[in-house]
């Protein structure tokens, strides 16, 4: 047996090196076996990688109209970033141009910050004879296809040949693919002349904006405001009740809001048209794209009432739109399109932010191509480190400076337009209500500092609507206190349900008149004489101190003691307990403030304070659980013996009468804007957290879905049926059930919110093909293959521009798998917009190769057209179909109805 | 005869290294092992699992795969532990039948293997034996280690198996990477011999050592997923790696393609098909050991419980396959929430008025009872006929025909119409039909969905067909609301004709349970006949893999009730050790046993995190601007153990942020020795390669061992709150109470 002890010598601290800037690593094969080219190419070549401004000056002066591009051209021409109309460039030449590119900037054009260049040849390459490898067939195949194509799409489009006039085409086609989608989205935008499912809520919300009235919502203000400003434009009252789906409206002016909404949602079809058109630099791919979304009639649906989606998606396309121009100007940094486009992204982002938190996904999706972005620039060592730093405080400023301050403002115009008393007054804190004109707390003037003997009325800060109360009824037989002989003498506390009432009631604009159940005396643990007596001095409560809490109208004690609360198990119950305030020691609590800045006493509004029982150490909070009828379904109070502190546990004084103390004007306690902010973000934030109690807040601000609002309010209705208008998010993408907009069963006008199936299968079809074939290419070139020029260019649409597609569609899709949020169909429609695109791109991408593989045969070419259009016709056909069998919508009461879109 | 020309030489290469490390560890785990003699913390929870395993009786524990309940109970059964203990309280003394020493045995043996494994792995990333020591020294003197593995819990037993797994690939990678002669590189001896042996012993890929690494990493991997759910993220960990280098590997344009193409077939192999067979190898086992019902049958399907010994199977043995006309049978919700129940009526009526006010039809009720009953039996009937017998031959009902359901004890036919469900309006009422002469025509007739009619056949059979009843005129579903009816329904579940049901939901899925066929047509003999007991004599089994998935689809979406717990945490006091828990107390003296850490250990591994991301995100911007400060290989190693180490301490840390479950201090400990794995890593390249004289690493040594020395320090101090063996004086236990947070108890005389 031999032994070996090892042991390592210390090595020598290696000397950093200070190679810089090689590049050699960088260098792909491809290019160097790409290279043999004649000259005259090449130098066409330079043109097509710097093709923006080659592209540009074809069309403002007056260059040669022949097919080659001019042999020379500037680099600092003027350019018009994102003009479909750009002359095209030869797609070959544009692989063999690139050598030539300087070598400090081939790495980055190697990875990926050029193939727009390399598409943009693509483009070319469509529209005009390729030289594939049998060039000539393939020339005289697609020619002529593409022409009767064009034809087909605008009649008003003369031959090819001329490029002016395929400048005019495109624009004509952008025109025309933006005219089908305002046609079809605008098509019967009055009927329903009813409220529509959501609309009851976003329709009401933007009626609040109008009468200045406040309110609370889950989402950020943004999208409601816009709509209430359509409204206002369009002379729409705010007078109308928005109470429940199927009303009608009447003499009421809705078609503003509705308008507004189907605009924005008609755009979302140009946009997705601009955006595949700049990733794949092909009309084909664009084309088919915006025939899917126009030919949708899930999309159709969304954009024809007033809802926030079309809102979101609106801001979510623009954003993404901006980004990809903004990436393919990226060769000119610091140009006045480089910062338009940008600052156009940071706009739209907080455009989506301020709509729905759906927004954070774009926010994400843009923060990636950022980061990403920097990491190649950075890579660079042609750059500076100060031209480095320029680069990032342009991104910040423009991505995180400035969507961050638009989307404050949004928040300051909410608060700043909403200043009267409303429905959403008793969700937020009592300093904020003092900022209410109409609220009783505004204007209103009480004792500063608490002091023995003060009537209080003290209020969760979790619970957000909860006061401590108390009443007469006692806990019924069997539940907790069954051992204490004075079970009858118990009352039990709980939220005010006066006060959730006051939510229900939207008509009521008033703050409602407190309970007087919810007041309590504030008295020392030790004596009982009476603390108002004018000859004693005044002794303020402290950080400490050992306290009794008398309620006003029964005089009986808070009082806690070790018996299991009702519903909450493990916590002990918590009672009123005693006669005419005399009780037992299980009566004190200590008071301890938690945010100590105000020294140690207790400050009305502002201290957070917690109620620690003496005898037990548990701490007073509210579980947040509903009691049973004998409760009046108010929450449950409890005494937890878990002492982490949480929202639950924390407590604020609100109302405070005390004769013997001056009074103070409440405006002094108002908070700043930064505290407002994060208060109404922080309630957010929490009604969105899955919790019990969502569904009663739901129910009652009327944010309940059309058709689950039961007039039995009591009792069922406040949870969502299984499978009723819920749905689980594996459910979205094969469209296996929709949503009811309107027209539960007796009324004329049905709206059914579902895609058309065609639409919906291919997108499916189309995520499974792209992960195939791109993990195809992807391994392809990890092996160093040797792909032919034109698969290389098609293969770097494929990965970059469809690998952006589906990390949006993986970003707007898989998040919901962890949300615990109640989940309705239309959230997928985000998604649904990413793999639309993605669909136009791989069919694109995947028939221009079955294409270039049999380009040997004769008509081979023409595959790529044929498939193309087969497509556009079959996806029509599909809406045609669609519109006949939604004619005879007739659900199936087993739920196999197809596709019933839209329809009388 | 050739072999005897030379000499056989064994060749044996010990590291005493590891020797000693085994030693210590089994030392610091094993000693005193059976003290307490009592249950302590989560063993009362772990135990009742061994006990049902000892006597073979069916159990369904939602918290993780069986795999780790049955290493504990084979602790058990290697001590003759009969499982005769009654688990009901911490703190109880153990009855003289229970092996405690054996039972503690497994998880004690995984928790002092981690040592000698802590130094493996660390010298395997290419750090040098003093680095390797000194992780493995802290993993032995981290207090909540030992803690976690002196006792019956499964949490040793993962961390062994995650370490494993990481382990045997670093041996596969190396063992794959010997060809360029990985040793000769690492180690700075170079002498000629030694290279020699290492070329010598140097196994090709596809060599016996490397496909045993490469297999006992997708084992250890199974196994440690099939101890606890929380192991498939070192799983995926440890396939993300390996990804990463497979996709190198296919980059590698020496290798051909169809090597290339072997090279990804093995590893698909090993590590997905591999462990996804060891997986279903646990609960086969785990179905085959256990084969008595038990306490836990109700939450599964009639067909699984029928498959165990005892319970359900005794009744449903021998009763007919086919329901024919005039059958007797009892229908369960296949649903089972929120109980398992069966279709039931009994004699009261709906209440003509509801408390909301609405009206009821006021006919007899149905309801679903989760409780066996005389009630629950339902006739199925032939419209056409007017016998509650089955005929001779029987003839059985099919896919698609019409029946009637009649209550066995009333005689009422069940029935659906046009009014609203007591407690679920949008639905139609449920009622077995009373002719009050009213207009309310009888709406009996049932259309016979079979769902699952594709692997059965269209007959309809007991326990295996899953069926729907469709409402012939008003095309609604029998289902199970979920909902509670009020005092005047005996707060059985409300059933309902749901109309606007859309697809398949197993609310509306029924199947029939108990089942005979029926004999008298007489109400009072029938009456007799529905209570006695059905007779048996067959028994009929499900395949594995339909009680595999049916088990595992219950495990995962079984619920227990997440309850507040007086020593629970939020993963953001982890980092800090912020809380512990106090594990057992002595009955009579202070004697304690907490999981309390070695906060020394805790906080520096915490920043040797922070540290090293940073100068990871230092040395990779700098390389991006072609700044090379580490050589090739040593940047290499750095990377390796940064995905291994910081890798494996996020994957088992981050994802508890996004977990409802009650959370527990002692979820931390696996990503907690992932971190105590980086520490000396980055102890030791800042003495590589930042220290920049002689004199600096010479002072960071010096400042490391008198580190070093303060840890061992707290964990003496520590030790009595570890092993419980010593009662300390308040005042002792008031100095021992560091944080304020932590809650050590303190016993008032």
């Amino acid at each position: 047996m031999s032994f070996k002890v090892s042991f390592s010598v210390p090595r020598p601290a290696a000397t950093p090196h200070s190679r810089r800037c090689w590049e050699l690593q960088f260098l792909e094969p491809v290019f160097s076996r790409a290279r043999p080219a004649r000259p005259s190419r090449s130098v066409m070549l330079r043109a097509t990688s710097r093709l923006p401004a080659a592209r540009a000056a074809t069309t403002l002066s007056a260059q040669p109209r022949g097919r080659r591009p001019a042999p020379r051209r500037r680099r600092k021409e003027l350019h018009f970033p994102g003009h479909p109309e750009l002359p095209l460039g030869d797609f070959l030449a544009g692989r063999l141009a690139r050598p030539r590119v300087p070598a400090g900037r081939r790495a980055i054009l190697r990875r990926g910050r050029m193939p727009p260049a390399v598409g943009r040849g693509l483009a070319g390459s469509e529209l005009r004879p390729r030289r594939g490898r049998c060039g000539s067939q393939a020339a005289r195949a697609v020619g002529p296809d593409v022409a009767a194509e064009a034809t087909a799409r605008s009649p008003k489009r003369p031959a090819p040949g001329s490029r002016r006039f395929e400048a005019a085409g495109r624009w004509a086609l952008l025109a025309l693919v933006t005219l089908m989608s305002f046609a079809t989205r605008f098509h019967r935008l009055d009927e329903p002349p009813h409220v529509c499912w959501d609309e009851t809520h976003f329709g009401k919300m933007g009626s609040y904006y109008i009468n200045r009235t406040f309110f609370f919502d889950v989402h950020p203000p943004l999208g409601k405001m816009l709509i209430g400003l359509a409204g206002y434009l369009s002379g729409y009252d705010g007078t109308f009740l928005f109470q429940k789906p199927g009303d009608k409206y009447e003499h009421h002016s809705y078609m503003g809001m509705r308008g507004f909404c189907a605009f924005l949602g008609s755009l979302l079809v140009p946009f997705a048209y601009l955006t595949v058109l700049e990733l794949s630099q092909s009309l084909p791919a664009a084309l088919l794209t915006a025939a899917l979304l126009t030919f949708d009639t899930g999309c159709l649906t969304l954009s024809q009432y007033i809802l926030l989606d079309p809102i979101l998606m609106f801001f979510i396309m623009a954003a993404m739109l901006s980004m990809v121009k903004y990436n393919s100007c990226a060769n000119r940094p610091f140009s006045a399109p480089w910062w338009f486009w940008l600052s156009l992204t940071g706009i739209n982002l907080a455009g989506a932010l301020g709509v729905k938190f759906v927004g954070l996904f774009i926010i994400l999706q843009v923060g990636w191509n950022t980061l990403s972005d920097l990491w190649h620039l950075f890579g660079d060592c042609s750059l500076s480190m100060v031209t480095m730093g320029k680069h990032l405080t342009a991104r910040i400023l423009c991505l995180i400076v400035l969507p961050m301050a638009l989307y404050t403002a949004t928040y300051a115009i909410h608060f700043m337009v909403l200043s009267k008393s409303g429905p959403g007054d008793g969700f937020f804190s009592s300093a904020f209500q003092a900022r209410l004109s109409g609220n009783n707390l505004h204007n209103a003037s009480i004792p500063e500092y608490l002091a023995y003997g003060s009537v209080i009325t003290v209020r969760n800060l979790r619970m957000a609507i909860g006061y401590l109360h108390s009443h007469r009824d006692l806990y019924p037989e069997g539940i907790g206190a069954r051992q204490q002989q004075v079970s009858e003498s118990s009352v039990h506390l709980c939220g005010s349900r006066a006060k959730l009432s006051a939510v229900t009631e939207p008509a009521v604009t008033t703050y409602l008149h407190k309970d007087y159940n919810n007041l309590w005396i504030i008295k020392k643990h030790s004596t009982n004489s009476d603390p108002l007596d004018p000859s004693l001095p005044v002794e303020f409560v402290r950080h400490g101190d050992i306290i009794r809490l008398e309620h006003k109208e029964t005089s009986r004690n808070l009082h806690s003691h070790y018996h299991e609360a009702p519903l909450t198990r493990k916590h002990y119950q918590v009672t009123g307990y005693g006669i005419n305030g005399t009780g037992d020691s299980n009566d004190f609590w200590r008071i301890e403030v938690v945010n100590r800045k105000f020294e140690n006493r207790i400050k009305v509004l502002r201290s957070q304070i917690r109620l620690i029982h003496l005898a037990t150490g548990c701490v007073l909070g509210s579980s947040g659980k509903i009691l049973p009828k004998w409760g009046w379904e108010q929450f449950e109070v409890t005494c937890s013996p878990y002492l982490k502190g949480t929202l639950n546990s924390i407590w604020n004084v609100e109302d405070h009468i005390n004769p013997k103390l001056p009074n103070i004007s409440l405006d002094v306690l108002q908070p700043s804007f930064p505290e407002i902010l994060l208060e109404s973000h922080m309630l957010m934030i929490w009604v969105l957290w899955p919790l019990p109690i969502w569904w009663l807040l739901y129910e009652l601000l009327g944010l309940h879905k059309c058709g689950s609002q039961i007039s039995n309010y009591g009792n069922s209705g406040l949870k969502p049926k299984d499978n009723e208008f819920t749905s689980k998010p594996w459910h979205w993408p094969i469209n296996y059930q929709g949503l009811h907009f309107s027209g539960i069963s007796d009324m004329d006008f049905r709206v059914y919110l579902l895609g058309n199936p065609v639409v919906w299968w291919l997108n499916l079809l189309s995520i499974g093909l792209y992960l195939l074939s791109g993990s195809i290419v992807a391994v392809a070139v990890q092996r160093g293959a040797r792909l032919p020029a034109e698969v290389e260019g098609l293969s770097w649409v494929l990965l970059r521009g469809g690998g952006q597609l589906l990390f949006g569609w993986m970003l707007h899709y898989f998040p919901f798998f962890l949300m615990g949020r109640i989940l309705y169909f239309h959230h997928y429609f985000p998604a649904m917009l990413f793999s639309s695109m993605l669909t136009g791109i791989l069919w694109d991408t995947l028939l221009r190769l079955c294409a270039w593989s049999l380009a040997c045969f004769p008509l081979a070419g023409g595959i790529h057209a044929v498939g193309i259009l087969s497509l556009l016709l079959g996806i029509a056909y599909s809406r045609v179909l669609g519109r006949e069998a939604s004619a005879q919508v007739n659900l199936d009461p087993l739920g196999e109805g197809l596709d019933s879109a839209q329809g009388v | 005869m050739g072999f005897l020309q030379r000499p056989v030489v064994v060749t044996a290469d010990i590291n005493l290294n590891v020797v000693a490390l085994t030693a210590v560890g089994l030392l610091s785990r094993l000693w005193q092992l059976a003290y307490p003699r009592a249950v302590v913390f989560d063993e009362v929870y772990y135990g009742q699992y061994i006990s049902f395993y000892m006597k073979r009786i069916f159990f369904l524990d939602s918290s993780g795969p069986p795999f780790g309940h049955m290493l504990l109970a084979l602790g058990g059964y290697i001590g003759g532990f009969d499982g005769n203990f009654l688990w009901n309280r911490i703190g109880a003394e153990y009855s003289s039948n229970v092996p405690v020493w054996c039972l503690r045995l497994l998880p004690a043996l995984a928790g002092a293997l981690s040592v000698p494994m802590a130094y493996q792995i660390v010298w395997e990333l290419g750090f040098s034996p003093c680095a390797a020591m000194g992780a493995a020294l802290l993993v032995l003197i981290e207090n909540a280690l030992v803690t976690q593995s002196r006792l019956m819990l499964l949490e040793s037993v993962l961390i062994f198996f995650d370490l494993l797994a990481v382990l045997s690939y670093l041996k596969f990678f190396n063992s794959q990477k010997h060809r360029y002669g990985r040793r000769g590189v690492s180690s700075p001896a170079g002498n000629s011999l030694s290279s020699q042996l290492t070329a010598l012993l140097c196994p090709r890929p596809f060599s016996l050592s490397w496909w045993f690494w490469l297999t006992l990493t997708g084992m250890a991997c199974s196994c440690a997923v099939g101890v606890k759910y929380v192991g498939v993220f070192t799983y995926l960990l440890v396939l993300g790696v390996a990804a990463v280098h497979a996709w190198h590997l296919i980059g590698d344009q020496t290798l051909s393609n169809v090597c290339v193409l072997c090279h990804l077939l093995a590893r698909a192999v090993a590590l997905l098909v591999i462990p996804a067979a060891t997986y279903l190898l646990f609960f086969y086992v785990h179905l085959a050991l256990l084969c008595r019902s038990g306490p836990h049958d109700q939450i599964m399907s009639s067909a699984f419980q029928a498959s165990l010994e005892g319970g359900l199977a005794r009744i449903t043995q021998g009763q007919p396959l086919e329901v024919a006309y005039g059958s007797q049978v009892t229908l369960k919700n296949a649903f089972g929430k929120p109980v398992p129940c069966w279709l039931h009526s009994h004699q009261s009526t709906y209440p003509v008025i509801y408390e909301s006010g609405r009206g009821s039809s006021h006919q007899q009720q149905v309801t679903c009872y989760p409780f066996k009953d005389v009630n629950n039996w339902w006739i199925i009937k032939d419209p056409r006929r007017h016998q509650l017998v089955v005929n001779n031959p029987p003839r059985p009902v099919r896919h698609g025909d019409i029946v009637q359901l009649v209550h066995g004890m009333t005689t009422r036919f069940l029935n659906t119409h046009d009014v609203a469900a007591p407690l679920s309006p949008h639905s139609q009422e449920v009622s077995c039909y009373v002719d009050y002469n009213i207009s309310m025509p009888a709406q009996n007739l049932w259309r016979l969905d079979i769902v699952n009619r594709e692997s059965d056949a269209e007959v309809w059979k007991t326990i295996l067909s899953e069926v729907r009843f469709v409402h012939v005129n008003t095309s609604a579903i029998l289902k199970l609301s979920g909902a509670h009816l009020p005092d005047w329904g005996f707060r059985q579940l409300e059933v309902v004709g749901e109309k606007l049901s859309r697809g398949y939901h197993e609310s509306t899925v029924w199947n029939v349970e108990e089942h005979r066929y029926g004999k008298s047509q007489e109400q009072k003999e029938r009456e007799l006949e529905l209570h006695s007991p059905t007779e048996s004599d067959i028994s009929r089994n499900l395949s594995f893999m339909a009680r595999f998935s049916e088990l595992q689809w219950r495990m995962l979406t079984v619920r227990s009730d997440d309850s507040e717990h007086k020593y629970s945490s939020t993963p953001l006091d982890w980092v800090m050790l912020d809380t512990n828990i106090a594990y057992w107390l002595h009955p009579r003296t202070s004697a304690q046993i907490h999981l309390l850490g070695n906060i020394v250990i805790w906080a520096s591994a915490s920043l040797a995190t922070m540290v090293y991301a940073l100068l990871f995100l230092w040395y990779l911007l700098r390389r991006r601007r072609k700044v090379y400060d580490l050589p090739e290989d040593s940047w290499l190693r750095w990377v390796l153990a940064g995905a291994l180490c910081a890798g494996g301490w996020a994957v088992n840390y981050l994802p508890f942020f996004l977990m409802e479950k009650t959370l527990f201090l002692y979820h931390y400990l696996p990503a907690l020795t992932f971190q105590i794995l980086l520490l000396p890593v980055v102890f030791e390249h800042i003495s590589n390669h930042l220290c920049r004289s002689q004199l600096q690493r010479s002072l960071f040594g010096a400042l490391v061992v008198a580190w070093f020395a303060s840890a061992c320090h707290v964990s003496n101090t520590l030790r009595p709150l570890t092993y419980g063996d010593r009662s300390l004086s308040p005042s002792e236990l008031k100095a021992l109470r560091w944080k304020d947070s932590w809650d050590i108890l303190i016993r008032k005389y």
